[in-house]
């Protein structure tokens, strides 16, 4: 569920954090953004969304006059020297859920980017507000730092402020310092290149679903006469984390809801014209609701089925260990 | 005498039953039991209640339950809108509808469960059935929905015993006639929509094992079969493992019990358990022995009883179809059910209504779109129109049985996928290594 500006600024409201708020049109850099909030006083921010070799992300939001060397800082997170980069453009909307220009640390209220790590320059603990994007660029909220750790916190952060200028020499005597802001899981970023053979069940059943997220809803079928097609234009998983993500149900039907609205919303915008914006999304909605809790039944079924099927083949192999050497041996 | 799951659903919030058995010492509806209310103390007294409400009796006068006075009585807390408000916050997303409506209103450490998953500290779910019948209606899904809600925000194991043997003592069943019932009723539990990944289903006739054996004795050697008869009325009349069942359902509370699923870090893990508020009795001695075992002591969240379809003073039996919606009703059932037997809380005359409106207190229809209709726009829309006289009876049966409809035939559906080898795959002793993922 991607949360909207609104809701962001309702949960800040919640959490009793004032903040000021200022409507402007879409800026896509620091000094377009200063044109229009420079006179709230308060530090703008400058973020950057970053993804290192193992397609783990990053946040850093710096002060904007702050200088952020992504080679030192890539050294400092134990990535080696090249090792940071800025993120694919499209995990913007999949991940953050925000537009481009919009990179903003409260981006991480939504779950998709649980794992995505925040670096925060040390800078802002000592300003009076702190100037970030609610979601949108075309909105800029000011907050004091307490308080935007207060946010933090809430959403299970722990706020992680870093001298961004720093730059120690990293090597064996000093082990990299900002090691322990390295995510623990990767994401499974959209176009992502590695190539790595389907493994076994765990490729197999997201093969199996992403096929099902090209074709419309269907009952599911007997397990034993399901085919399970290998998709060569699927990306395979190699993560561990990934695999979890993808036998995931309410997550799979999310995505299902999610690309059969987008694809409902263009069709009907063809026929009627863009006032009907508001109508559309309700009547979305309203069909999501109505949707949601059959989906969700039915693609429980279909992993416990799929799930049931791994398991006893599991147990007849192990009955022909003359023709399953490896798998009793390995025991 | 009735067991404690007599009405066919260990931990449900099974409809208010008469005692079923001609048990000796079991008084039949109207008196109170002999060995009543067991104080918290573990003592028994003679009282003369008003309602009495206990694993094995569920009755009040004048029909209608004090849900406050239960609660003073047992000393378990309300869940309050702040608990609520605190599920939607650390879960993201919006309270379950029975969570909502207060049909799970009462708990004991709820708010330890949550403080510890705030910093970090899992749990695991813990609940069951006495699966003493083929047919299971809406009141016995209901505890199961609610878990498997639990299972979904917090993402956590969940463990589901089915007493296969209790049965086999309280109702006379053969050993394999029980074992049948168990795996049939398993095929329905998990219809309700558990992920496979992290959900362990057993049978304690083919459960029974060294740590969860090791486990009954160690509980068995902490309690008295005094605090027994308190809680359960037994007499020295009743046969001799009705004494020791009670062991065996309070075992799966300790994470040891389980250890192919709970070990290492994982070996003092806290237990949440979703029950019915007249199991309430029985987990106070589970609650009681747990330190002793040195292990956190099972945490608990209660529901009110599931109302009959003819209302406070109607009588469930489980001869009597009529008194519930049944997992394999045919939509024209629930349609001739809901529209006949449902207890209407309307005025008898269609010019009466749209004067005085209904007695929202009484309808059944209402009660039963409390707890299944999840907007909770349309459910207040109803209320006023209907208690204004807006609305007839018939508009609001019509939109229950759209409601139940739907339930029943997904529950169907689900149901229809279920073969045997799920089952298998379900209670096959196994690890859970994504169980928390």
């Amino acid at each position: 569920m991607a949360f909207t500006k609104d809701q962001l600024l309702a949960r800040l409201q919640e959490l009793k954090i004032e903040f000021l708020s200022c409507d402007h049109p879409a800026v896509m850099t620091v000094e377009e953004q200063a044109k229009y909030v420079g006179h709230l006083g308060g530090a703008l921010s400058k973020n950057l969304f970053l993804k290192d070799k193992k397609h783990r992300l990053y946040i850093i939001s710096a002060l904007a006059n702050t200088k952020v060397d992504l080679k030192i800082l890539s050294q400092r997170l134990g990535l080696g020297k090249g090792g940071l980069r800025m993120a694919p453009e499209e995990a913007l909307p999949e991940i953050l859920h925000v537009a481009l220009g919009s990179v903003t640390p409260f981006a991480l209220i939504n779950e998709s980017a649980r794992s995505v790590s925040l670096l925060l320059d040390k800078g802002f603990k000592s300003q009076r507000y702190c100037l970030f994007h609610p979601l949108t660029n075309e909105v800029t909220i000011a907050l004091t730092p307490s308080d935007f750790d207060k946010f933090l916190l809430s959403i299970g952060r722990e706020p992680a402020y870093v001298d961004l200028e720093d730059c120690p020499v990293v090597g064996k005597d000093n082990p990299p310092d900002l090691a322990y802001l390295v995510p623990a899981e990767a994401l499974n970023l959209p176009g992502g290149a590695d190539k790595v053979p389907p493994t076994s069940a765990p490729a197999q059943t997201n093969a199996t679903l992403e096929q099902k997220t090209k074709q419309p809803t269907q009952k599911p079928k007997e397990p034993s006469k399901e085919q399970k097609q290998k998709s060569g234009k699927d990306k395979p998983q190699i993560n561990a984390d990934a695999v979890a993500d993808s036998t995931n149900v309410e997550k799979f039907v999310e995505k299902v809801l999610e690309k059969v609205s987008n694809v409902f919303i263009s069709e009907l915008s063809k026929q009627s014209n863009a006032e009907d914006g508001n109508i559309k999304d309700h009547m979305l909605e309203g069909v999501k609701q109505r949707v949601s809790f059959d989906l969700l039944s039915m693609t429980m079924t279909l992993k416990n089925s799929v799930y049931t099927q791994g398991f006893h083949a599991g147990i007849e192999s192990t009955l022909y260990p003359l023709a399953n050497r490896k798998i009793v041996e390995r025991k | 005498m009735a067991s404690f799951r007599s009405c066919a659903s260990f931990r449900s919030c099974h409809l208010p039953l008469p005692l079923l058995s001609k048990s000796k010492m079991a008084s039949t509806t109207g008196e109170t039991l002999a060995a009543a209310e067991p104080i918290a103390d573990g003592r028994t007294e003679e009282v003369e209640e008003e309602q009495v409400v206990n694993p094995w009796e569920v009755s009040a006068k004048g029909g209608k339950i004090d849900y406050d006075k239960l609660v003073d009585k047992f000393g378990c807390q309300r869940l309050d809108e702040s608990l609520i408000q605190r599920f939607e916050r650390i879960t993201g997303r919006r309270a379950h509808v029975f969570l909502r409506r207060g049909l799970f209103f009462a708990h004991r450490d709820l708010s330890d469960i949550l403080d510890a998953y705030e910093r970090g500290e899992k749990f695991y779910l813990y609940t069951g059935r006495g699966p003493s019948s083929e047919s299971l209606h809406l009141g016995h899904l209901v505890p199961f929905m609610f878990t498997k809600y639990l299972q979904d925000v917090f993402k956590v194991p969940l463990v589901i015993q089915l007493t296969d043997d209790e049965k086999c003592m309280w109702k006379g069943l053969s050993v394999e006639e029980s074992e049948r019932l168990a795996r049939e009723n398993a095929k329905d539990i998990i219809a309700c929509g558990f992920d496979v990944e992290r959900t362990f289903i057993f049978a304690d006739f083919s459960y029974m094992s060294p740590p969860i054996y090791k486990n009954i004795v160690r509980i068995a050697n902490c309690v008295t079969g005094n605090k027994i008869v308190g809680i359960f009325g037994l007499t020295l009349e009743d046969y001799g493992g009705k004494f020791f069942f009670p062991y065996i359902q309070a075992a799966p509370s300790f994470p040891s019990s389980f250890p192919h699923i709970f070990s290492g870090k994982y070996s003092k893990l806290r237990c949440l358990i979703p029950c019915a508020i007249d199991q309430d009795p029985y987990f106070r001695m589970t609650r009681d022995v747990a330190p002793r075992l040195s292990y956190h002591k099972p945490a608990l969240i209660e529901s009110k009883f599931f109302p009959a379809l003819q209302g406070e003073s109607g009588k469930m039996s489980a001869s009597d179809p009529n008194s519930a919606i049944y997992v394999t009703d045919s939509l024209k059932d629930i349609k001739n059910k809901v529209n006949r037997y449902a207890f209407s809380g309307g005025q008898d005359t269609i010019e009466k209504q749209r004067k005085y409106g209904a007695n929202l207190e009484v309808d059944v229809p209402v009660k039963y779109l409390n707890f299944f209709l999840d907007d909770d726009a349309e459910l207040l829309s109803i209320k006023e129109k209907y208690g204004s006289g807006a609305m007839l009876t018939g508009e609001v049966k019509a939109r229950l049985i759209e409601v139940l409809s739907e339930i029943v035939e997904r529950h169907q559906r689900a149901r229809a996928a279920v073969t045997e080898e799920t089952v298998d795959a379900f209670m096959a002793v196994r690890p859970l290594p994504r169980m928390f993922g």
